[in-house]
């Protein structure tokens, strides 16, 4: 297993190359004028751009630019803004209130959504079963900022304060992870309904064990191994996929802040943000990679 | 084996009623409601078995012969299964009527079951030694150590070389002779009084199926037990049974001694069962087959559900149905021609 | 859900690759003794499934509006009348055709009806095109992956984690930044062919696996095998053997996908970084009903309900056929 993570994660540096290149080459690599529209209506002071494509590099050849900034970046430099803020701290900032919000999300997910669907695995073709089936197809097909705007103006909710409580994250945190949820409930339906008629259970019940330990623990545990992968891979993603969420109540995570730096062309902290959710994404999936076997003996990692 | 015979029960016909026996299945229906229609797979069988004696059953798939099993143990899908009729009683108390709870304690204790496919009978993501364990914690009311303390023992028992390590393995890390003595070992841990053995070595290589089923009967002995073996291998049989019922379709159309069902069979569908098997004798002869394929349970032949791919059939086979009658009082057979074929020489 | 990718299942959910007709403990009806394939039998599932039903009619209805917009209304879309600004739906106009005002008028002025109709050529288009893009490209290459292998098969893995590695929604608002900043006013035509080029390179790779795992099973099946023997071309293989018994999980896939990116497409153009005016779109007219929540809700209720019918109608599409092609679940 010590051998399989530590090929895996050499695998990995070539992805984060990759992606952070892409990124870093959309932001910063293409031929346009970066400062256009930074000094509001008119040009630049020649003075200004020179400063600035100094202190940014800017007339290195490509190679060097990304070089240079991958560099930093191991050293943990993120570099400053436009107007000279510490990228990092921005984004020291932000990253506690978004993995706060994505925490908040997955729990919801966990919570309800396992819930719902054990109960409706248990009863398939009930009344319950249909009805809770007929809600994740609808909580599916609302497009997140949907259910935002309308829980956020039916429930006369104001915007989340800058410290971000975890009160205050619950509401946004549900509806973050209300697509997930959704897919959860259906996930563990199915795979309780396939896990019931297998062979192994019905040895449980051969063996005169109580309904509630066939259940309860042969047929869950199997049940739970791709649940627990995907909430894994969930909260990876929902790190950096609250754009949405966090720009309807106003949150101040990296959603918020991405956006923001977007509208207002501050390509360092673009480029700081999407690499830091790459890594994330990427640790998060070896992680959940590795997950998977101590969840299930089978695997033999190779 | 000829200490026990003593115990062995006459043959009943299909209503005879003679009680007492450890387990009896009674006249038992059970049907198969599926989109396409309602199959019936299982059309009146009665057989029993009592302490110390192992009852083969015998059949084709499809014949019925696991759904008797399975209905008997209690874990019958339902649906699509349903037991629409008879009866099946233990210790003279009928499984079918009990509560669940109840029945639920019968499980393991008193009738205990050892699956075809250890691989997927054993539950994949849990240590051997955790599986036979939960047997006794969980009936027994012993402690985690005691548990699998007595686990160990019982990996001895069906002889599992250095049984005490192997406890922490998961199944999947057993070769499949092994994965079966594992799946015995847990048939036995409550010390049941009935074993159904369902084709206990159908999925493993011909060198360890034999010793599967020398450990099988060397246990029924000392533990002097019943066991009802399920197969559609004749040759298995042979030197484990006492008696043997043949399934075609639902039912049993033929019910003897072993001895007797291999020197005579008095029904045409064992006889073609035993014809098929090759023989060192007939070497170079083409081997006789039974023509046909098994019938379709949606719609079983009218008459003797055999008639179609029997050799003696006559016109009054695919009208009318032969009723299991018993021959020389110490046998049965359902078919027409019985009494002819007891009769030959 | 934002993100098309909660929508696109994991390997598990993906229907396994077409075997030769799926056999059924229970024997079955033979009234013709012919074998039914695994498209004959999905179809005579499917048919039989009220979920399938409604959703093909309510797609069907999508795709005529997408084609055909003055059929269901014939007032213009673009046309704006400052007198009629924030006038309350008028439900007596429901029955007269001809007659605007069905679901009210937006702040310019802007009858909701028509352009709500009209919105439906947005999402359809960008939908369909993004995932027939991607089942070309992601398909070819994942073909490509899973009958050559070896290092083929590798570079295109790594390859393809380049561009798996970007959450969606912050790639797409990336890329799209960059060639269409938020102030700038591309043409429609521009800004339409943008969102699907940036969907088509940021879905391939998901197709691509699921092509590639299902090439490779079925590229261990004996026919194959058998006409590899025979001496078939390379291209004869893929063409007439493995493809056509490959495509079943990307179907799938597609079709449950193509509700995700109408979504993704809704989402992005909320965020102002995707369709512009003067194209009409569901997503554009949410964003802007955003001021007005409380003195015009029908502004968003209506583009809002169709948004969620048109999504749940091709997951629900998605969802029969998987079931259908995937005899393991029933």
């Amino acid at each position: 297993m010590g051998r399989y993570a530590l090929r895996r994660l050499l695998q990995a540096i070539p992805v984060f190359i990759g992606t952070t290149f892409l990124i870093w080459f959309l932001v910063w690599g293409l031929p346009g004028d970066p400062f256009a529209g930074r000094c509001g209506e008119r040009q630049c002071p020649q003075a200004y751009v020179d400063f600035m494509t100094d202190k940014f590099g800017l007339d290195d050849p490509l190679p060097i630019q990304y070089l240079n900034y991958l560099t930093n970046l191991m050293q943990g430099e993120f570099g400053q803004t436009f107007n000279g803020t510490e990228i990092g701290e921005l984004l020291a900032q932000a990253f506690p209130v978004s993995i706060k919000l994505a925490l908040v999300a997955v729990a919801a997910e966990a919570l309800i959504g396992i819930t719902a669907g054990v109960l409706t695995g248990l009863r398939r073709g009930s009344f319950i079963d249909n009805l809770v089936l007929v809600s994740t197809l609808v909580l599916i097909a609302l497009p997140i900022f949907v259910i935002g705007l309308v829980a956020r103006y039916s429930l006369n909710l104001s915007s989340v304060s800058p410290e971000a409580p975890l009160v205050e994250l619950i509401i946004p945190g549900l509806i973050l992870g209300s697509g997930s949820l959704a897919y959860i409930t259906r996930l563990t339906r199915v795979n309780l309904v396939e896990n019931r008629r297998a062979d192994y259970v019905r040895t449980a019940v051969a063996k005169g064990l109580t309904p509630s330990r066939v259940t309860g623990v042969h047929t869950l545990r199997n049940s739970m191994i791709p649940v627990v992968t995907w909430l894994g891979l969930d909260l990876g993603s929902l790190m950096g996929g609250a754009i949405v969420t966090e720009g309807i109540f106003n949150i101040r995570g990296i959603g918020g802040l991405l956006f923001d730096s977007i509208n207002r062309r501050q390509s360092g902290v673009v480029v700081s943000i999407v690499a830091i959710l790459v890594l994330v994404y990427l640790v998060v999936n070896l992680l959940v990679d590795l997950l998977y076997g101590v969840l299930d003996p089978r695997i033999r990692y190779e | 084996m000829s200490d026990i015979k003593v115990k062995t029960a006459p043959v009943q016909g299909v209503d005879g009623r003679s009680g007492g026996h450890l387990l009896e299945v009674e006249n038992l229906h059970v049907e198969f409601r599926t989109r396409d229609g309602v199959a019936k797979v299982i059309n009146g069988v009665s057989y029993h078995v009592d302490a110390g004696e192992t009852l083969a059953v015998l059949g084709e798939s499809g014949s019925g012969k696991s759904v008797t099993a399975q209905t008997i143990m209690g874990i019958l899908d339902t649906p699509p299964g349903f037991v629409t009729g008879g009866s099946i009683r233990f210790r003279g108390k009928d499984l079918l009527t009990m509560g669940k709870d109840e029945r639920r304690l019968v499980r393991g204790e008193g009738i205990a079951m050892v699956f075809q496919d250890a691989l997927s009978a054993l539950n994949p993501v849990f240590t051997v030694g955790f599986q036979i364990a939960e047997l006794f914690r969980k009936r027994r009311g012993m402690s985690r150590a005691d548990g699998y303390k007595r686990a160990a023992e019982l990996l001895d028992l069906v002889k599992i070389p250095a049984a005490k390590t192997r406890l922490k393995d998961f199944p999947h890390q057993f070769s499949g002779g092994m994965r079966q003595r594992v799946m015995i070992a847990m048939a036995l841990a409550l010390d049941p009084e009935v074993l159904i053995a369902d084709e206990p070595t159908t999925a493993l290589d011909v060198t360890v199926q034999a010793q599967i089923m020398d450990l099988l009967a060397e246990i029924r002995r000392d533990r002097n037990m019943g066991m009802i073996l399920i197969t559609h291998d004749l040759g298995v049989v042979a030197d484990v049974a006492d008696r043997i019922a043949v399934m075609y379709a639902g039912r049993i159309v033929e019910q003897a001694d072993v001895h007797a069902l291999y020197g005579k069979p008095c029904h045409p569908y064992t006889l073609a069962l035993l014809d098929s098997l090759p023989r060192l004798d007939l070497k170079g002869q083409e081997l006789n087959t039974i023509k046909g394929l098994p019938p379709n349970l949606l719609r079983i032949p009218s008459g003797c559900a055999f008639h179609p791919r029997c050799r003696m059939a006559k016109d009054i086979c695919s009208s009318e149905r032969p009723a299991l009658i018993e021959l020389g009082g110490v046998r049965a057979s359902a078919c027409h021609f019985a009494e002819e074929l007891y009769g030959r020489e | 859900m934002s993100s098309p990718e909660v929508a696109t299942p994991t390997a598990e959910a993906v229907p396994m690759p077409v075997t030769p007709a799926p056999v059924e403990s229970a024997p079955k009806k033979d009234k013709k003794d012919k074998p039914r394939s695994l498209w004959t039998d999905a179809w005579y599932e499917l048919r039989r499934k009220p979920l399938f039903v409604i959703s093909a009619i309510l797609i069907m209805i999508f795709v005529l509006m997408a084609a055909f917009p003055s059929l269901f209304s014939s007032v213009d879309p673009a046309a704006a009348d400052l007198n009629r600004s924030l006038t309350k739906p008028d439900f007596g106009a429901w029955f007269q055709f001809g007659k605007g005002g069905q679901f009210g008028y937006n702040v310019q002025g802007q009858d909701i009806y028509a352009r709500t109709i009209y919105g439906a050529r947005a999402s359809i288009v960008v939908g369909l095109s993004a995932v027939i893009g991607n089942m070309l490209l992601g398909g070819f290459f994942g073909i490509l992956s899973g009958y050559l292998g070896g290092w083929t098969d590798t570079l295109l893995a790594r390859f393809g984690d380049i561009f798996l590695g970007l959450p969606f929604v912050l790639g797409a608002l990336v890329i799209l930044s960059t060639f269409a900043p938020v102030q700038s006013n591309p043409s429609a035509f521009r800004i339409t062919s943008l969102v699907i080029a940036t969907f088509i390179a940021l879905g391939w790779p998901s197709f691509a696996r699921i092509m590639r795992a299902a090439v490779l099973s079925t590229k261990q099946l004996d026919y194959v095998h058998a006409a590899q023997a025979l001496g078939a071309r390379p291209g004869r293989v893929v063409f007439r053997h493995v493809l056509p018994n490959s495509v079943a999980p990307m179907v799938v896939v597609g079709t449950i996908t193509l509700g995700a990116y109408i979504g993704a497409e809704a989402t992005l153009s909320f965020l102002g970084v995707g369709l512009r005016e003067p194209v009409v779109s569901w997503g554009i007219m949410i964003g802007q009903s955003r001021q007005f929540m409380e003195a015009a809700p029908y502004m968003m209720a209506f583009p809002a309900a169709f948004l969620a019918i048109a999504v749940l109608s091709f997951v629900m599409l998605g969802d029969a056929v998987r079931d259908a092609l995937d005899p393991k679940l029933r």
